[in-house]
Formats: C-alpha cells, structure tokens, sequence
C-alpha cells in the first residue's frame, strides 16, 4: 500500500455550521505534512473523516488509495494520535496497548517495543488516570506507532510535553519521515513545525488556503510563522 | 476483537472486582441463608416429606380400606354416594358447610404397601372433575363423564383403570405401568379431601392464602372382592380435628357389601407449601445481578464518556460487530461466573441446612443443571441487556437505574407479595424478571388445587421461555446501539 492520504473535497455540516468546506489536500510519503490552522478550521473533523469516525456530508478521504473503514487491521496502515486524554482510569497503559494490540492480531511483544520507543517502560504497569498529560501524549504515539504503519496522523502532538520531550518528538517525526513514511501532523508551533515539516497546508474555515512546501513559504513570508499570520487572517472563528 | 474486548475487561481492575462480587453475592448469602433455615415443628426439626416414585416431594394421606392382593388381580366397585363437607373460612360464611373440593377423591387402588410413598394406581371419582385415573402422584388422567363404576386390573407391574356408567359396558381410561411393584401389594377402596387452599386480594396489596380443612364421605357397593379388609389411615399424624373428634372420625363403617368410608388428606405431588426448595440456597441472586448490571453498563458507558469509543473505532471500524464481541464477552464472563457460583451454592447450601437438622424438599438432577445454568444465563442475559442498555443511553448512573427498574424491581413486586396477583403475574411475562422463572424447583400441576402465585414461588412461564424474554430484551437494546453507532459520528 502506497503511503498517502489523499483528501478530497470534504464537506461537512454541524447543524448551521459549516465545519468542512471542500477540503482537498494530499500528505505524502517520505516527509512531515504540517496541517495549520485557526482553532475551528477542521482540522480534527478532517481527521476523525479520514478515521470513519465521522461521516462527510460529501467528498472521500483515503488512505493508500482506500477508505479506511475497509481496511483490515487499520492501525498496521494508519497509526492515529487524536484523543491522548481518552483512556479507561483505571487501565494502565501497558494494557490499553494491549487490547490495541489484541485487536489488530498482534502481541505483548510488539506492545513493549512500543512501550521502549515511547520510554514509557517504567510506568507501563500504572493506572492511566495517574499518567500527566506528557505521559498520555507519549501514551497516545505509542498507540499510533503500534501498528508500524506506514502513515501516521498526529494531532497537537507537542502537547504536554517538556522539553526533552520536544527533542524527542522532533527526532521522532524526522525519523518516521526519513523512513518513508506519510506523517501529517497538526500544530499550532510554527517554530516546530518549520524545521520539521517538508509541507505545510494551511487551513480556514473548513477548507485549504494554501498547500506549499515549506522551503517556498518561508522563502516568501520570511517564517512560517509569518506565512500562517497573514494566510489566516481573518479566518478564525475567534477573530 | 473478542480478545481485544476481553482484555478490556479483565485489565480495569474494578469491573473484575464486579464479576468476582457474584461469587461473593451467590455462594456468601447463599450459604447464610441456608444456615438460616430451620423449620420447626412441635417435637423438634420437621420430618422431611415423604418422597414419590420419582424422588419428588409427596403428600400422601387419605383413609385406605385394602387387602392384600398376591400377584395378578382385579377389583370391581361401584360409588353410590359421595359427599362432604368444607371448614370455614370459606368465602361469605364463617360456619362449616357440606360440600366437595373440587379434587376431593373417593375411588378403588392398587397400592405398595401402605406407607407414604408407595407407587400406586388409582382410579376415583373426583369432587368436580369427573372420573380420573391416577397414578405415582404426579400423573392424572381424565375418564369419561357420567361413571360411577371403578375396575383396576393389575397383571404385572401393569395397573389398567376401567371407568362405567352402568356396570355393564366398561372403558378403559389408561395404563399405569409401576416398575418394582412387588408381586404382593394392597388393593382396596379410598377416600381424600385435600385442604380448600384458595388466595383472595387482600386490600393493602398481595394476597392472602386461606386454606380449609375438608373431609369426604364416599358410599361403595357392589365390591366383587370377598375376604378381610383392613383400615388404615396412611400418612395419619395422630391429630384431629374438633370435627373429627365430635362428628365424624376417620373410618370406615360396613353394612353388608356397603362400605361407608371417611377420610381426609390428599395423594398429590407436594408444593412449595412442604419445605423449603432449592431455590432458597440462590438468595444472593440480586445482589449478584446488580454487580453485573453495574460492570455491564460500565463496559460500554466508560468508554463513551471519556471519548475512548474513538479509540475502540479506529482500531475496529465495524462498529456492529465490536459492538456484538463487546456483548459475548461480558456476557460470556458472566455467565461463567454465574454457573460456577451457583453450582457452588446450590450443594453448599444443601449441605447446610441438612447439617442444621433441616432439610431441602427433594429436586431431580435434570431440575438442578437447570437451576444452575439457569442462573448463569440470568446473570449472562441482564449482564447483555444492561450493556445493552448502557450503549443505547450512553449514561452510566442512567442505563444502572433503568437496568435495575427493568430487571430487579419488577421481580420484587412480583413475589413480595405487593401487587395483586393478575398484575405480578404479568410483570412476570412481559418485564425481563420473567427470567427468574429458572428457579421455580417445583413444577405446577393441574391435578392439585394451590394458588400458584409469584409470591408463592411459582412462575407464570416455564424456565426457558422466561430465560428467552430476557435474552429478546437483551438483543433489543444491543440492537439498537449498533443501529445508534452505525447511524451517529462517534
């Protein structure tokens, strides 16, 4: 399976608001998308559409060239980081990676490589309702990472993490990216983002405002910081 | 998927702690109930009932005038008369009335022996329901209208009762076959009049049983057996009634070939009213099933509530089926759990309450796998129906109280004696409690006139059935929470 993820012209409602707006915009393999934009701009509706978790009023999202939905054992070709505060208390994290595991047809042996890439080792065996927020996170990517799938799909990923913890991370999208892999990655950090991501698509209200690589914004706007400012102006619900 | 689901389960340690409370709940209280049985009767523990052929509870007690009868045989005689007379209260009038209850019994038997128990095959003439033929308490057979002609033939271990209007014409009613009958039993004439047991509303709710004391006079003639005969009142425990006593003992009179015989008592299977049943020992029944409403409606509702259904989702996007693996296993854990406990419980609590002097009224080994696997399903269905629940609502404290509403409350009202019986036995039907049915030990006979209400421990749908309203509740609410998930953005 080719690792792409393909957006297309996603339309989505909430009663009389417009969440998505013709969405279309590819992530591919071998390099870091960043996918920015304004709080509201649908980007986690984007990727819970891309997940079968909500359903588009109209357009596709597909994951090497499939719906997700129809894929057998997903998280061995999508790995997801959506919700890391989404955890049963009184699980530990050892076992929330394992009924993960259970249900894609793979082992404890896999769960504790995981647990070792995430460093998350010596709290494995804890209740998740003990787990900080820096915790859940590295929690989260080991679940995404679980599967070793060929496309990745972070959201916030930063979030709550000490500063170790953004070296870490920053390798880690690198690595991914280096190995082939499809990552897309949501952010509000411009600073992170532009020293990691190969392509940026920047997103307002529900749809895309400009899809580039990074070199060519940062060469226009000076940062990507700058690029995102002036692209979405205007465009946030807050603003 | 189920895998996954299961590990799900077993890895929160409280809901482990739910499914472990149904071995606490149905073997601890079962076993301190039972060590809480004891029946007392004026010299001490009650004696045990006298126990049927086919090991079941028995009443046997009814005046037996017999003779002996060495291999094969026959007895001819005809009812000329057939009367008696009902204690009070009955209803409207608090005087002694004449009268028959509707299963009084004055007939001719084959009999081994004379003591409580003994297999026999009788045919009689009945207060209201004409002329049956009887045999091994449990088995009752219509004749035909209008005899007052009794024959039994007994040639083997084979009792054939003839019935005829008029002496002359005779049709066969039915064939008893009696195994072990010894080749030297007792042949003879007899009379019974069970208690007048009826249940009237009563007006601060449930009912209130009434039983009377009865007792029939029946007249034979034309006996074609000569010889001695013998009286014995079988099943007698010595007392007497001030009727008895003043009025009319126990007995028979002869004059010529007329036999005027007395008696009361019945010969019918035993009902809830001699003993305490096997369902006593499965007390901890309801604290078991509102442990496994609890951990079924938190299987699901946690996940909902803190955005894990996402999770579940993602990684098994057929929501239908993670749904239905979501239902076998809680309900398979369940049922697990039930089964062990209550095969537990039932010999435990056996054993206790034998160990305290008293005693279980008798039930087959057929009846008992029933009653356990019963109460596994129970726990396994309510544990499926309030998962179910918990997915349709997605509310926790919501789907445990509607759960609870629907399965618990409902039996409840039904066997406290709080509703008037018509409205229990309804609740019965149609509410999931139609499940408890499973422990209903002793079975309902028409032949035996007792108010078989839910507050009496009987059940108005067989164990099965019951057990499958349960299970089409269950699969209602699973149903529509797959129909939910697949239909809403998760």
């Amino acid at each position: 399976m080719e690792a792409i993820i393909e957006v297309s012209e996603l339309r989505k409602r909430f009663g009389a608001s417009v969440a998505l707006d013709g969405m279309t915009f590819t992530a591919g393999p071998g390099l870091v998308t960043a996918f920015v934009g304004p709080n509201g701009a649908g980007k986690s509706t984007t990727m819970r559409v891309i997940l079968g978790l909500d359903r588009p009023d109209a357009g596709t999202a597909l994951v090497g060239g499939r719906r997700y939905v129809t894929l057998d054992r997903p998280l061995t070709h999508l790995g997801a980081l959506i919700d890391p505060g989404a955890l049963q208390p009184g699980r530990s994290g050892r076992n929330h990676l394992l009924w993960l595991a259970h249900s894609q047809g793979l082992g404890a042996r896999r769960v504790d490589e995981v647990l070792d890439l995430t460093g998350l080792r010596p709290v494995a065996r804890r209740q998740a309702n003990g787990y900080s927020l820096g915790m859940r996170q590295r929690l989260g990517i080991a679940a995404a990472l679980l599967g070793d799938p060929p496309m990745l799909m972070l959201d916030e990923p930063f979030n709550g993490l000490d500063p170790e913890g953004f070296v870490w991370m920053r390798g880690l999208l690198r690595s991914l990216a280096d190995e082939g892999r499809a990552v897309l990655v949501s952010s509000h950090l411009m600073s992170e983002l532009q020293d990691i991501a190969g392509h940026v698509v920047v997103v307002g209200a529900g749809r895309v405002v400009q899809a580039a690589r990074t070199t060519d914004l940062t060469a226009r706007f000076g940062s990507l910081e700058a690029a995102y400012l002036e692209l979405t102006r205007g465009l946030g619900v807050l603003s | 998927m189920i895998r996954a689901e299961l590990t799900k389960l077993r890895s929160v340690r409280a809901w482990v702690a739910g499914i472990a409370l149904v071995f606490v709940a149905v073997v601890g209280l079962g076993a301190l109930a039972a060590a809480g049985i004891r029946v007392d009767c004026p010299d001490g523990p009650c004696p045990k009932p006298p126990t049927g052929p086919g090991g079941e509870a028995v009443t046997d007690h009814f005046s037996y005038v017999h003779q002996r009868l060495d291999g094969d045989g026959e007895l001819t005689a005809h009812v000329a008369s057939f009367r008696g007379i009902i204690t009070y209260p009955p209803p409207n009038h608090d005087t002694i009335v004449d009268g028959l209850v509707p299963w009084a019994k004055a007939g001719i038997m084959v009999k081994d022996g004379t003591s409580e128990g003994a297999n026999y095959a009788a045919v009689l003439l009945t207060g209201s329901h004409g002329v049956r033929m009887q045999y091994a308490f449990t088995e009752d057979r219509a004749g035909p209208a209008g005899a007052s002609w009794l024959r039994l033939t007994r040639r083997g271990d084979t009792v054939t009762g003839y019935a005829s209007a008029d002496g002359a014409t005779w049709q066969p009613i039915g064939k008893a076959k009696l195994d072990g009958l010894r080749k030297s039993v007792q042949i003879g004439l007899f009379v019974a009049s069970p208690s007048d047991v009826t249940a009237k509303a009563s007006a601060r709710g449930g009912s209130i049983v009434q039983a009377r004391w009865t007792q029939a006079t029946a007249v034979f003639d034309q006996v074609d057996r000569q010889g001695e005969w013998t009286f014995t009142n079988v099943g007698d425990d010595g007392l007497r009634t001030d009727w008895e006593k003043g009025n009319e003992p126990p007995g028979v009179t002869r004059d010529g070939g007329r036999f005027t015989v007395t008696g009361s008592g019945d010969i019918a299977p035993a009902g809830n009213e001699a003993g305490p049943s096997l369902t006593f020992t499965l007390t901890g029944m309801i604290g078991a099933l509102i442990a496994v409403i609890v951990v079924g409606v938190l299987f699901i509702t946690g996940e909902y509530r803190r955005g894990l259904i996402r999770t579940t989702f993602a990684a098994m996007p057929a929501r239908g089926r993670v749904l239905t693996a979501k239902a076998i296993v809680i309900g398979g854990v369940t049922f697990v759990a039930g089964l062990v406990s209550a095969a537990i419980a039932l010999p435990l609590g056996r054993f206790l309450v034998e160990s305290n002097d008293g005693y279980l009224l008798p039930a087959g080994a057929g009846t008992q796998i029933r009653v356990v696997v019963g109460a596994g399903l129970l726990l396994s269905l309510t544990a499926i129906l309030a998962y179910g629940m918990g997915a349709t609502l997605r509310r926790g404290v919501l789907a445990v109280t509607a759960a609870i509403v629907l399965v618990v409350l409902p039996y409840l009202l039904a066997t406290a004696s709080v509703l008037p019986t018509g409205a229990a036995v309804w609740l019965l039907r149609l509410t999931p409690a139609a499940g408890f049915a499973f422990q209903q030990v002793l079975p309902a006979y028409h032949q035996v006139q007792l108010p078989y209400r839910p507050s009496g421990g009987y059940f108005p749908l067989p164990p099965w059935a019951g057990l499958a309203v349960v299970a089409a509740w269950a699969a209602a609410f699973v149903g529509l929470a797959v129909l939910r998930a697949r239909r809403t953005d998760a």
